[in-house]
């Protein structure tokens, strides 16, 4: 059977897909799948956690690292290293401490960094109103768009979009 | 030895088969992962943090309207039977209850219990607060969940992030927190094998799969945990509502699946099924993955109105008394004793012996 997609190389996946309860059923060669995104049939489904804590560890030669004794959470004392070994944070500030790590590490498990449920208002503390949340997320689109990272500015919108 | 009678209905009312589709689904759990702010992480802290925790945890929980009455049970004061047994009635996770292949319990793991109703304390996270209903009812679960969640969140300060949402020790539940697990029996898909096609689909929503008891557990009886695999982007509405999506279509190709095995295989599968009840009625020894198969294949047999009679209620309160630590527990009995099978068996004969005689 040939690729439903590219007609030319030989079906080797069977994808289906359930949208709006619609089942469709598409028979794709390895390179149409891989760009829809979709893992080799039969093979174990790729974990984005476990493949993120293997790979922080590596050089791009795929040598074993020592990550820099530096890069420690100021207020648990909790390393990069930790997480990898252990695949869990010290505290909340670990997601300050390790920012940048993080955030691709969201973006590839759950395709966000956004919260996008129910906001928390913790106790004593006036809930912000929904025009300061929207001011300050025009804020910080504003500073994303100048800081040219689109991919920000893009799920900032899209916020901003569900609260209008 | 722990007495689950202090839980009003033993902790069981999920199991009453009253609930919604509950001929394929089980029950419906939902937990939300909470830690407090300010605290290092479990991973991280030390014993007296973690008992500071568990003590604020149950003030809170005393002074809130819906965990007033709640029952404690202390993980790290229990013998492993009575952890297992905990286990077993899923109130609490393998990782709480320490049964882990390398796992030890950990100082202050506690739960604490009310009706459908339940937290994790000291887990993976500072909290875990879950609901369990009948049947197939993601909205109702959530309904109630969302009320302690706000109940303990009054009382506790939460850790949360403006961008990432509820912050979790790992990342793979940040944001709402929220996991949705519905339990659902799917042996028609199983025996015209079709399931690898439905679970390897799942993965594409954005759903995934785990066996009966939950993370790292197997699949025994045909039975499925389908919940949601990412926590973070969307809303606990949006979550609940694709799950619910997805799992209507599993039904209905689950439903399909048990058509089109009475229209192509009637008499294979009416002697399967009777196979079943019949080792089951008969057997002097059972243990327990071939008690959760054969009561597999006795549900699917009242599920296409084969066996008549048989209650739902009945089978699942086979499956949770089956099970070795309830059935250790019952027979006064250790967990390695060799004559379980044989009680299974007895246990399982008595049943449905009273079952039939109920019907006369």
């Amino acid at each position: 059977m040939s690729c439903d997609q590219c007609h030319e190389r030989e079906a080797v996946i069977n994808l289906t897909q359930i949208v709006s309860g619609q089942i469709t059923e598409l028979h794709l060669c390895e390179r149409c799948a891989a760009e829809r995104g979709v893992e080799g049939a039969g093979l174990p489904a790729k974990s984005p956690l476990g493949d993120f804590l293997a790979a922080m560890g590596k050089s791009a030669a795929g040598d074993e690292i020592a990550l820099s004794p530096g890069s420690l959470c100021p207020s648990c004392g909790g390393s990069l290293k930790d997480f990898r070994d252990t695949g869990r944070l010290g505290c909340a500030d670990c997601y300050r401490s390790f920012e940048t790590e993080l955030r691709d590490l969201l973006r590839r498990l759950h395709g966000s960094t956004h919260h996008m449920g129910e906001r928390y208002t913790p106790p004593g503390v006036e809930p912000l109103s929904d025009q300061r949340v929207q001011q300050e997320l025009r804020d910080r689109l504003r500073l994303a768009i100048e800081t040219e990272n689109f991919e920000l500015a893009a799920e900032i919108r899209d916020r901003l979009r569900v609260l209008e | 030895m722990i007495d689950l009678r202090l839980l009003a209905d033993g902790g069981l009312g999920w199991l009453d088969a009253s609930g919604p589709s509950s001929h394929l689904v089980l029950s419906t759990r939902i937990r939300l992962a909470r830690n407090l702010a300010g605290r290092t992480f479990v991973g991280r802290n030390s014993e007296s943090e973690r008992e500071r925790i568990l003590q604020d945890v149950q003030s809170a929980a005393r002074d809130s309207v819906l965990l007033r009455r709640a029952v404690p049970f202390r993980l790290d004061r229990l013998e492993p039977a009575d952890r297992q047994l905990l286990h077993e009635r899923h109130l609490v996770s393998k990782e709480l209850a320490g049964l882990d292949p390398d796992g030890r319990v950990r100082s202050g793991a506690a739960v604490l219990v009310e009706d459908r109703l339940g937290v994790m304390v000291n887990e993976e996270d500072h909290l875990r607060l879950q609901v369990l209903h009948a049947g197939f009812a993601p909205d109702a679960a959530y309904a109630e969940l969302d009320r302690v969640d706000t109940e303990l969140g009054q009382r506790l300060g939460f850790a949360f992030h403006h961008e990432f949402g509820y912050l979790t020790s790992c990342p793979t539940n940040v944001g709402t927190g929220l996991r949705a697990s519905v339990l659902i029996h799917l042996p028609g898909l199983v025996l015209t094998k079709e399931i690898s096609k439905v679970l390897q689909g799942l993965s594409q929503v954005g759903l995934t799969f785990r066996g009966l008891y939950g993370e790292g557990s197997e699949v025994v009886g045909n039975f499925f945990q389908l919940s949601n695999q990412t926590t973070l982007g969307q809303t606990e509405t949006e979550l609940l509502d694709h799950l619910g999506k997805v799992v209507r279509q599993v039904m209905e190709y689950e439903e399909q699946a048990r058509q089109v095995l009475l229209r192509n295989a009637p008499a294979i599968i009416e002697d399967k099924v009777w196979r079943a009840y019949g080792l089951l009625r008969y057997a002097r020894a059972l243990s327990f993955d071939e008690a959760m198969n054969l009561l597999s294949g006795v549900r699917l047999g009242v599920g296409i109105g084969v066996i008549p009679g048989v209650s739902m209620y009945t089978l699942n309160k086979l499956l949770i008394d089956a099970q070795p630590a309830h059935l250790a527990a019952a027979e006064g009995f250790t967990l390695d004793d060799p004559e379980l099978p044989l009680r299974r068996a007895h246990l399982v004969r008595r049943v449905l012996e009273d079952d039939v005689g109920r019907r006369g």
